[in-house]
């Protein structure tokens, strides 16, 4: 206690650069955002109270429920075959297995590349593919742009779940697994029985990052097909800025559905988080 | 354990092949930044020849077409100045956060933990006003919305490792009569340096990437490398120098690539440290 009564008059020096900084950059903005979500405006200032009726037009919103959708499939897909290909590299990478070092700096590396550039490098990639194999382009179908995204959200994200994974693997108490080689158990039951439940942490953290970072997907979205065709492939955080800056009068609206947004994630964050924390065991 | 033998050799050779096609799309973007504008569009995966072939000219003439030079200089001040700039503020919060008993420490800390979760579109339109009003839109300014808006993360892994270190060493440093300055940057700040590594990747990784917070606050003016590079496909209609886009591409991977080498070590171990503590 004492360090503490020590340093508390000290708040200006040590606490109040970073939290002016926070005032002007989150409080404030977090708060106006609230409050305009419930207001007609154009310029902020003026601003005129309309209840809900934002909300309602985000709700009865075909495009919005649309990019909705979009992103549900989108992350539900990409959380599953990140996780699981990462997973499954991991393992392999912590068998003794010649090379490991150089493997994984190779699968790490896309993952410190920005969602811009990387959405052009794929769609220069898929738009050759698709040309080649049907004479199509990444934009002519909604099925493309999805299963591009998940293809792009893969190539980038497995990398860094994957060294997480291996710092899991590395931190099962050796025993744990010898135990379960003595009882001679099979590769399928040892896996499900004894190593997932292992790494629960692990997956724990990996769903997280995986989950949030999918659902906020913006730059890679944009790059590969900005939507198209139709905004069929637009997501949630896509869709939100178009109606921000590209619609006429709509500021209302959009500060209603980032608010939607914003309570969606953080929902899910904390559904997911309690569901995988419940599964995890002590060595 | 013949069975072990055969699972190594077919284990390497998987992942080798993995690793070749995980490296394919960036080295077409490269063999394309080598042809000539009019053949990049037509076959992205046919190999330069004597037809197509530009030599550096996409790297020579494009390039000068797109920006880049002066976007680079932008992105390594803004980046390297908002790092430095987090990493100070932050860690001194979080020490007064993690030390100070009182209701306000713990609601600010509940209030950064809380502001990791919030997505950047639910204060983009607003930030973008405060910054104006408050003359915060130019690359100075920048650095104060980059402290604030990222100083979630950094405060939250500061703090639990400032909670692990045993408050006993302060106790002595206060009672041979060091001053709570002294105390931070002399006992404090060195043992902080893992964690500081950790944070300085985050948010490296973060601001050096990030397109929306630069394109809507000072976009207009300033272009950092991930802005210049969509404004450039989204800008040019129907004149596009496809040739000097793929060199420009290469041009910013390359920065990523020089990083990743210099620092592999402490990268892989800075993602698995910051992966633990959220």
């Amino acid at each position: 206690m004492r360090v503490s009564a020590y340093i508390k008059k000290w708040f200006p020096a040590f606490a109040l650069p970073t939290f002016l900084a926070f005032i002007l950059a989150f409080i404030v903005p977090f708060g106006m955002g609230l409050y305009l979500s419930f207001t007609k405006f154009r310029t902020v200032n003026d601003a005129q109270w309309t209840g809900v009726s934002n909300y309602v037009a985000a709700l009865t919103d075909g495009s919005f429920l649309n990019s909705l959708w979009f992103s549900v499939r989108f992350t539900v897909i990409s959380v599953i075959t990140v996780n699981v290909f990462a997973f499954a590299l991991a393992m392999l990478l912590t068998k003794a297995i010649r090379g490991t070092n150089l493997f994984r700096a190779v699968f790490f590396l896309p993952n410190l590349i920005g969602g811009i550039v990387l959405g052009y490098v794929w769609n220069l990639i898929l738009t050759g593919i698709l040309k080649a194999l049907f004479a199509q382009d990444l934009t002519y179908s909604a099925t493309y742009g999805f299963v591009g995204l998940v293809i792009l959200v893969n190539w980038q994200m497995i990398g860094y779940m994957m060294v997480i994974y291996i710092a899991g693997f590395q931190n099962i108490p050796g025993d744990v697994m010898e135990a379960a080689d003595i009882d001679g158990a099979a590769f399928w039951p040892k896996l499900f029985r004894v190593t997932i439940p292992m790494m629960a942490g692990s997956i724990t953290i990996c769903t997280f990052l995986t989950l949030s970072n999918c659902l906020k997907m913006f730059d890679q979205n944009l790059a590969l097909t900005s939507g198209a065709p139709n905004n069929e492939t637009e997501g949630l955080a896509l869709n939100i800025y178009r109606t921000f800056y590209l619609l006429r009068n709509q500021q209302g609206v959009a500060q209603a559905k980032a608010v939607i947004f914003f309570v969606f994630v953080a929902v899910v964050a904390f559904f997911q988080l309690r569901a995988t924390r419940s599964q995890e065991v002590d060595a | 354990m013949e069975k072990q033998k055969v699972f190594r050799v077919i284990g390497f050779w998987g992942l080798a092949v993995l690793a070749v096609i995980y490296l394919v799309p960036l080295l077409l973007v490269v063999m394309n930044s080598l042809k000539g504008n009019l053949f990049v569009s037509s076959d992205p995966f046919a190999l330069p020849d004597s037809q197509s072939f530009a030599a550096g000219a996409n790297y020579t003439g494009g390039v000068a077409k797109t920006g880049f030079v002066s976007a680079l200089g932008l992105s390594l001040f803004i980046t390297v100045l908002s790092v430095l700039v987090i990493l100070l503020v932050t860690s001194m919060t979080a020490w007064y956060i993690a030390r100070v008993k009182a209701w306000y420490t713990s609601a600010l800390y509940y209030l950064f933990v809380f502001s990791m979760i919030v997505p950047f579109q639910m204060v983009m339109f607003t930030m973008s006003k405060v910054a104006n009003v408050t003359g915060l839109d130019n690359p100075l300014g920048i650095v104060v919305l980059y402290t604030g808006f990222g100083a979630g993360l950094s405060v939250f892994i500061f703090v639990g490792f400032i909670r692990a270190i045993p408050i006993e060493i302060e106790e002595a440093a206060m009672i041979d009569g060091a001053s709570p300055w002294q105390v931070f940057f002399t006992v404090i700040f060195p043992i902080l340096r893992p964690t500081a590594m950790t944070g300085a990747l985050l948010n490296t990784m973060w601001i050096w990437n990030d397109d929306l917070l630069p394109y809507l606050v000072i976009g207009s003016e300033w272009k950092t490398i991930p802005v210049a590079v969509q404004s450039y496909m989204v800008g040019a209609y129907g004149h596009k120098d496809m040739g000097g886009f793929m060199a420009m591409l290469v041009l910013s991977i390359i920065p990523i690539v020089v990083f990743f080498l210099i620092g592999q070590k402490s990268i892989i171990k800075g993602v698995t440290a910051g992966a633990v503590k959220g």
